[in-house]
């Protein structure tokens, strides 16, 4: 009989659909999230279109606090409750099981993403449109903020899909989460140099680069934004080191 | 094969309906342990083990609580990896196949489940992991007795429900090896007289049951076979009925006599041991070394009167104890 990992898939978007809290929890942060596009925007005195109102700060973290915590729930649940040791008796290739996990997490928490950046938008012209100060998706700037914020989902899933396995305590998980998304780049201003460096390896710090959260770059200074390489560099290092650190440890570790 | 009471066989079994059934494949399908060690930090929790378990028999894993059985069962299961030595189902250590449940089906903890999740949605990612069809879970669940609430939170299930839903895991994969560790803790009477039949069924298909517990009138019913541990160590390994044969030794007759002086000074002219049973005055005595029809003989010879002649056969329990009296983890009443 062929170990197949597409069964593997199957069986994890079963978990994660069969518990009855899941869509609840969903559509409520993709509520929140939009929320903030809505009220960032008409705060905004100037009525006009900016990336930071359609892509707000707040939905942003909002996103983040949420993704990173959900994302760590479909691993550190499993250990938790010791469901973990059934898994593992019924798979007991580890690696696959956890890579399993990250790609349905991937998946889902991308087309999460989608939805959320778009709505964000769409919200956000629909606010502008009572000024007629709607601007088309063509718009500088916004197709990459809007794929920005996409991926801004499955980059924390994962970063909290990581932590769950290595650290394996729900609340210990949460708050290493939060702390390492959303506390550190708040922790490292770019009031040095050094600091400056540490700030442009966060992923809000990326995000906001992407989606020229203060504005165009040139009119921001350059301490206040990674370069765009370097916001790729961090999109892609957080989550693939979390998920490579999470792969290590459950092949070396008792379950 | 899983309808009730049905004995299948290769002539009745059509090869279409369930294609990952092979009986003659199976025999010979053992649990080998050898020289097993695992230490946390300076404790030792399995110390050099080494014992095997044949398919086509019940074999009982007993020992006090903490003595190592838990943890043994997860060295086989591949969970934790032995400081030492090894642990292999049918040659090959259980972790080398990267899908279990055709290989060991297993119930290490029944609470170890999503309360989230219903029963159905629990046992369909279990299968759907392993490649086995869906309608397995139908069957699985009709077999342990959990259709009517297959649907329901397993949050809301009894310790006896769990159980049953983690055996109906084990079962999932229809495997030649099961091991379920403390299966009946928490189930009615009904439950337990079910699980006791269940085990039988399963070994006389030819599988191998393991099955531990820290209770030996549990296995006295259900088990051939026997491993006992004691503090991580091997105490022994032998067929239920030798190990009976080690409580025969214990036995000890209960006699009630308002002439205890006289009838304890008969008996111990006759080689029996006699210590006063109860509370001094009782006017009851425990004889060990002379069956209950010399005591009765030696009595009317001397013309003392009985009131109560009870042979109390010493069970497998006082055997298990006896033979682990030295190695209980947390003997009660001492200060520690």
């Amino acid at each position: 009989m062929t170990a197949r990992f597409s069964d593997l898939l199957a069986s994890e978007w079963i978990k994660i659909r069969s518990l009855r809290s899941t869509p609840w929890t969903l559509a409520l942060v993709t509520v929140l999230v939009v929320a903030c596009s809505a009220t960032a925007t008409l705060s905004n005195p100037q009525h006009t279109f900016l990336l930071g109102d359609a892509f707000s700060t707040a939905g942003g973290m909002t996103l983040i606090l949420a993704a990173g915590s959900i994302g760590a729930i479909t691993t550190v649940s499993e250990y938790s409750s010791g469901l973990i040791r059934t898994t593992t008796v019924a798979v007991p290739a580890r690696a696959s099981l956890v890579l399993a996990k990250a790609v349905v997490v991937t998946a889902l928490w991308t087309v999460l993403g989608a939805i959320m950046a778009g709505g964000s938008f769409a919200v956000s012209e629909a606010v502008l449109s009572r000024w007629h100060a709607a601007v088309p998706i063509t718009h500088p700037g916004v197709f990459r903020a809007f794929l920005a914020s996409t991926l801004l989902a499955p980059v924390c899933a994962l970063v909290g899909l990581g932590l769950g396995v290595l650290i394996r305590h729900s609340a210990t998980t949460m708050v290493t989460s939060t702390f390492a998304l959303l506390m550190l780049p708040v922790l490292f201003t770019p009031s040095r140099r050094w600091t400056t460096d540490v700030n442009h390896a966060m992923v809000l710090s990326a995000w906001r680069r992407l989606v020229e959260a203060w504005g165009p770059p040139n009119a921001v200074g350059p301490e206040h934004y990674p370069t765009l390489t370097g916001a790729l560099v961090v999109y892609v290092t957080w989550p693939l080191v979390a998920v490579a650190l999470a792969v290590i440890a459950v092949r070396r570790r008792d379950v | 094969m899983y309808a009730h009471g049905t004995t299948p066989s290769r002539d009745v079994q059509s090869p279409g309906r369930c294609p990952y059934r092979h009986p003659a494949a199976r025999l010979g399908t053992v649990i080998e342990v050898s020289e097993l060690t695992k230490h946390y930090g300076a404790k030792t929790a399995v110390d050099r083990l080494s014992f095997t378990v044949r398919p086509g028999r019940v074999t009982g894993f007993l020992g006090p609580n903490g003595a190592g059985k838990s943890t043994t069962l997860r060295m086989i299961l591949g969970l934790d990896a032995p400081t030492a030595g090894t642990a292999t189902v049918s040659g090959v250590p259980f972790a080398s196949h990267p899908r279990g449940l055709r290989h060991v089906g297993a119930l290490l903890d029944a609470q170890q489940v999503h309360g989230g999740r219903s029963a159905a949605a629990h046992l369909s990612a279990l299968a759907r992991s392993n490649g086995i069809p869906l309608r397995r879970v139908g069957e699985v669940l009709g077999e342990v007795g959990l259709t009517e609430v297959a649907g329901r939170r397993i949050g809301g299930f009894s310790l006896g429900m769990k159980q049953r839903l983690g055996i109906a895991g084990a079962l999932l994969g229809d495997p030649p090896v099961l091991m379920f560790d403390e299966p009946i803790n928490g189930m009615d009477p009904e439950g337990v007289l079910w699980v006791r039949h269940l085990f039988r069924r399963l070994a006389a298909e030819g599988r191998t049951v393991f099955l531990s517990s820290h209770l030996m009138t549990e296995m006295e019913t259900t088990a051939d076979q026997l491993v006992v541990i004691g503090q991580g160590r091997l105490i022994c390994a032998e067929s239920v009925r030798d190990f009976a044969a080690r409580g025969t030794r214990l036995l000890s007759v209960i006699v009630g006599t308002p002439q205890a002086a006289e009838l304890t000074a008969v008996l111990s002219a006759a080689g029996a041991s006699v210590e006063a049973e109860g509370s001094a005055g009782a006017e009851r005595l425990a004889v060990t070394g002379l069956p209950a029809d010399r005591i009765g003989a030696l009595a009317l010879d001397n013309r003392i009167v009985l009131h109560e002649l009870t042979t109390r056969t010493a069970s497998l329990e006082d055997a298990f104890m006896e033979l682990t009296a030295d190695s209980v983890e947390y003997p009660a009443g001492e200060p520690r």
